[in-house]
């Protein structure tokens, strides 16, 4: 008798003792947004406006997390992505960003796209101290962890490319004469900085450059203008409607320098099948990610899954649009991310997880190429691979390149 | 297209507003001024933040009413002026480190001044040919903002970001002795009321004075004012001054409630956004300024929350279904407010004439 | 001197596609005395509906006919349903209408056909004309199309009973009524033929700036400087409205220091406003006599 109530107090003890010392795990943390049975994800996208074409990604992201919803969730909870529209404009913006923290009360901002309007909400977002993750661009300044704790980027940074390019040039062609045609605006001037500090003291290389606004129907002027510089070597900083137009009239003009794209414009789909396959041979550009027009690929188990994944909850989503692939790789390091939290899913601590992302590799990256962030990194792709157009597809060469920039 | 326009006979291109119903009756205005007054102390500081953009974007509009609806000059470039002004308080609050209160005075002369530049080439112009060369100069404002010669004050592609002010000491120690606080949004709020209502009154004033009839005259039919004796030249420039002064105060108060000024924020969109409200408000009745203001923000929000890839549409649609039901825009809808409660009221007079009879 | 004569000669074949706009532009204005904002979209919806009709394999000259005659019917369309109902209307609201129309149009492409770039055909080819490098078969073909359909619009105007009753409407309606002209349904007939043109204008253009939803934005403005340039009552002035702005802008570009590269359209457009004020009806347009 005395030894079986020892027998359950014992037990009960010893059980006790096992979920206190555990406790900190059983323990449910949550902030605003985050709750037993859902997380709130914000979101901003250009859905209409001269940068609409780019909203396909929100819709792809919103797809992927009805995916994982219908697969049961994050650790048993549903997502619930808000996503609005802000036009391209930064004040609104703004508006869409308090919208998201102070009215639907979001546990995080995930990628917001464009410079303009992610700088204009950096500093609410931060003194707010609420996550502004894996933003949609690539320019250089997400990547500050000290000032700006509660801000981080997501693909390779303008600068990092271009200097990528830059090394190349020095190695393979260090008496070039080089044109650079670039879109005035933070993309275009970002690049153009990036080749002009690769090239270092021999910035000189650099023969004409060439500044467009996205009003101008066409720039086939421009393209005279560098033609008659005398340059062998053309790089084209430009988005895929005008790298094409590049392209194209290159051709037509007889004009055979070396041809750099920059990876916003690599789509075979989207930009060199419209340009025309024989007019884009031995074009060099670089890439993170896979391209899904590349048969190359047909039997890659990540390409497979994406292909899947599109044909059940996207169907109407053109494979060939790296916008599409683009949000598919986000919203997939997100997913992680928030699988990393657990049950701990305060803001700090979706940072902490962020910044601890070591070797992940999502399904649409290249081969060697891996996410790591860190305390003091806050650029979670650093890597690319550069490539040459060869035929009717891209073919990658060389090793795995590192940007090395600040960090 | 005739060769021959023949002024007297056709059609002023805009219309007049009757004096009498320029503005709101004193009654309206009231409930109105209250409803500003109060309502922020009940809302979340989000609501505040939409409630000031709505004051600043109806102070763009209304001087917006002003040259166009006043004196009849098309203007499809008040995103220009917006811009200076913003940058003007920008730099000067982030390079210069002048308090913000101040900043909007110096953007109010230096875009009375740009305003006025502009208007001595505009006045060979009139029409369609003015309308192009106010979108000219819309169009060129984010490139020339974006230059690499001013880059270093206005920063270029990537912008400035402003700081936001916190409500003033004396505020602060009268509300701690009610233990009240007030955050940064509200005093914004209420600092933005105050000015709006103050050129409110003064853009009331000036466009039933003797300048104000000027205006109205040109609109009306320049030659015949000309010969009249109206000093055309002058008044026409002059409200152009007044228009871009008042937009450029709109424009320095809309930078430091969003905090940040780039060259993206002031394109074409935004000039195409005040001339709508202005039609939708109702041509030259100042008050109409703050339901166009409203439109411009709220119905793409609507829009975009009925369906996301045809926003656009939508907003299209609404639009359609605005002008076609009210043509004249707000300023319909309130005088058929106005018919309608003047009939009650007759009605009632009557109805109370007749039972005091009968007894 | 080599780069000058390049430039204009590059600025000659831009130039063709800002001349084929703003024929369509001085259309629409001597038909409602109006510039329609919309015009541009309108282009790019009909150079859409002849590329779903290549994608179905209708072969280029009979989708080309359709869409003429689709856009002739789209345009009648318009006029009838969404602007006849606001003919007392002050003239700001039409604007706002065509605005509204703008948004429409954009919004319902970019949903159905994305917003990807997609490549047009052209009819004729895209080799070196006469051995330059700088004006393609196309574009010479373009510049070709633009002059016919010139002429085509001044025999119109001037020789036909049509024309004359189109113009009548348009500049003095009570008049026009009074002789027994239609004035409603010629309004309706100048939308109609300014869809068709800006149709043509699209086509033309599709080959050379790839197409999307947003194509036509940057066009418009400078069909719009264009018409005002050579004056918005000569089909003529229009076509070589636009040849100047072309070479204006890249010679702008190309010679003026320091800023010419990054304040071209500014420019270009200031220039247009210098001229304006010099000769306010623009170059070939008929002085207007204000008669009090």
């Amino acid at each position: 008798m005395l030894s079986k109530r020892l027998l359950i107090a014992a037990l009960a003890t010893g059980a006790i003792a096992f979920a206190s010392t555990n406790s900190a795990w059983a323990q449910k943390k949550y902030d605003e947004g985050a709750s037993d049975t859902e997380i709130k994800i914000g979101n901003i996208m250009p859905y209409s406006g001269p940068a609409s074409a780019y909203g396909v990604i929100g819709k792809t992201e919103a797809a992927y997390f009805n995916k994982i919803n219908a697969e049961g969730g994050i650790n048993g909870r549903k997502i619930n992505f808000i996503t609005y529209d802000d036009s391209y404009s930064p004040p609104k913006a703004v508006e869409q960003a308090r919208k998201l923290v102070e009215s639907d009360e979001v546990l995080l901002v995930f990628n917001p796209l464009g410079t303009p309007s992610n700088s204009a909400i950096q500093k609410y977002m931060n003194a707010k101290k609420v996550p502004q993750l894996f933003v949609a661009t690539g320019a250089t300044k997400w990547d500050e962890p000290k000032e700006f704790p509660w801000t981080m980027g997501w693909q390779p940074s303008y600068q990092s490319e271009a200097r990528i390019y830059a090394k190349y040039l020095l190695k393979t062609k260090p008496d070039a004469k080089i044109a650079v045609l670039y879109q005035n605006d933070d993309f275009g001037k970002d690049y153009l900085k990036g080749l002009k500090d690769g090239f270092g003291a021999k910035s000189s290389m650099i023969v004409a450059e060439e500044g467009y606004e996205t009003s101008e129907p066409s720039i086939d002027g421009h393209i005279v203008k560098l033609k008659a510089s005398g340059a062998d070597v053309f790089i084209s900083i430009a988005t895929p409607k005008f790298a094409a137009q590049a392209i194209k009239k290159l051709a037509e003009m007889n004009w055979t320098p070396l041809h750099i794209v920059s990876n916003v414009s690599s789509s075979v789909g989207g930009v060199i099948k419209p340009a025309g396959f024989e007019n884009s041979q031995g074009i060099l550009s670089a890439n993170y990610a896979k391209d899904a027009s590349d048969p190359q690929w047909d039997n890659d188990p990540g390409m497979k899954k994406f292909l899947e994944f599109l044909a059940k909850y996207a169907p109407e989503a053109n494979k060939l649009d790296n916008s599409v692939l683009y949000g598919y790789g986000a919203a997939q390091t997100m997913v992680k991310v928030l699988q990393m939290c657990g049950d701990d899913l305060t803001r700090e601590n979706v940072m902490k997880q962020a910044a601890s992302l070591k070797g992940f590799s999502p399904d649409l990256l290249l081969p060697g190429i891996t996410i790591n962030t860190s305390a003091t990194d806050f650029a979670p792709i650093k890597q690319l691979q550069m490539m040459r157009f060869k035929g009717e597809k891209w073919e990658l060469f060389g090793d795995v390149i590192s940007s090395e920039l600040s960090n | 297209m005739s060769a021959v326009q023949e002024v007297v006979t056709d059609a002023p291109a805009i219309e007049a507003v009757p004096k009498r119903a320029m503005t709101l009756g004193a009654g309206t205005s009231l409930i109105v001024l209250a409803l500003l007054i109060i309502t922020p102390l009940f809302v979340k500081n989000f609501i505040i933040f939409q409630m000031t953009m709505l004051l600043v974007y109806g102070l763009a509009v209304l001087a917006l009413n002003i040259l166009t609806g006043g004196s009849g000059q098309f203007s499809l470039g008040q995103s220009a002026f917006y811009a200076v002004g913003a940058y003007t308080s920008a730099i000067l609050m982030e390079h210069a480190g002048i308090n913000y209160a101040l900043t909007l005075p110096v953007a109010g002369l230096v875009c009375f001044l740009f305003g006025f530049l502009f208007g001595q080439p505009a006045l060979r112009l009139s029409g369609v040919y003015l309308a192009l060369a106010t979108f000219a100069l819309a169009t060129a404002m984010p490139q020339l903002l974006k230059l690499g010669y001013f880059e270093y004050w206005t920063g270029g592609v990537q912008g400035l970001v402003v700081t936001k002010p916190d409500p003033p000491e004396m505020v602060r120690t009268m509300l701690a002795w009610f233990h009240l606080k007030m955050s940064q949004d509200m005093w914004l709020y209420y600092f933005t009321l105050a000015i709006t209502i103050a050129i409110y009154i003064g853009s009331v004033n000036l466009l039933r004075s003797r300048s104000g009839r000027a205006f109205m005259a040109i609109r009306d039919n320049e030659i015949a004012a000309s010969a009249m004796g109206v000093d055309v030249a002058l008044y026409k420039t002059l409200a152009f001054g007044v228009s871009a002064a008042i937009t450029g105060i709109a424009g320095g108060l809309g930078a430091i409630v969003v905090q940040f000024v780039a060259p993206d924020s002031y394109t074409i969109t935004l000039a195409i956004a005040l001339f709508l409200g202005m039609v939708v408000g109702g041509v030259g009745w100042l008050p109409g300024s703050i339901v166009g203001s409203a439109f411009i923000i709220f119905v793409p929000n609507i829009a975009e929350g009925i369906s996301k890839g045809l926003s656009g549409a939508v907003f299209g649609v609404i639009l359609f279904l605005v002008i076609f039901l009210v043509p004249h825009g707000a300023r319909q809808v309130a005088m058929i407010a106005q018919q309608l409660i003047g009939r009650i009221k007759i009605d009632a007079i009557l109805l109370l004439v007749v039972r005091l009879i009968k007894r | 001197m080599e780069l000058f004569i390049n430039q204009i000669l590059a600025g000659i074949a831009t130039g063709a596609i800002y001349a084929c706009m703003a024929l369509a532009v001085v259309m629409i204005y001597q038909a409602i005395d109006h510039l329609n904002f919309a015009q541009g979209e309108m282009a790019m919806f009909s150079t859409f509906i002849s590329w779903q009709l290549m994608q179905w394999n209708i072969p280029y000259w009979g989708a080309f006919l359709l869409t003429l005659v689709l856009s002739f019917i789209g345009g009648i369309l318009v006029e009838r349903l969404l602007f006849k109902p606001l003919t007392k209307a002050p003239i700001l609201t039409h604007v706002a209408g065509f605005i509204a129309l703008f948004a429409i149009i954009n919004s319902c492409a970019g949903l159905i056909w994305d917003f990807t770039i997609k490549q047009y055909p052209t009819p004729f080819g895209s080799s070196p004309f006469l051995g330059s490098q700088l004006i393609s078969t196309h574009q010479a073909g373009m510049i070709g199309v633009t002059i016919l359909l010139l002429i085509a619009l001044f025999v119109f105007f001037r020789f036909t009973r049509m024309g004359l009753a189109m113009r009548a409407a348009a500049s003095v309606p009570e008049s026009a009524r009074l002789v027994g002209v239609n004035t409603s349904w010629m309004i309706a007939l100048g939308w109609g033929m300014a869809a068709a043109i800006g149709s043509i204008a699209g086509m033309l253009i599709a080959p050379v700036v790839f197409l999307e939803p947003n194509m036509m934005g940057g066009v418009l403005i400078y069909g719009f400087a264009a018409a005002v340039l050579g004056g918005l009552t000569s089909p003529f002035g229009a076509v070589v409205g636009g040849f100047l702005v072309g070479i204006m802008e890249n010679l702008a570009g190309t010679y003026i220091p320091g800023v010419g590269n990054e304040l071209k359209l500014p420019i270009a457009l200031a220039l247009i406003i210098t001229v304006l004020v010099v000769k306010p009806a623009g170059l070939f347009g008929r002085p207007i006599v204000k008669r009090v």
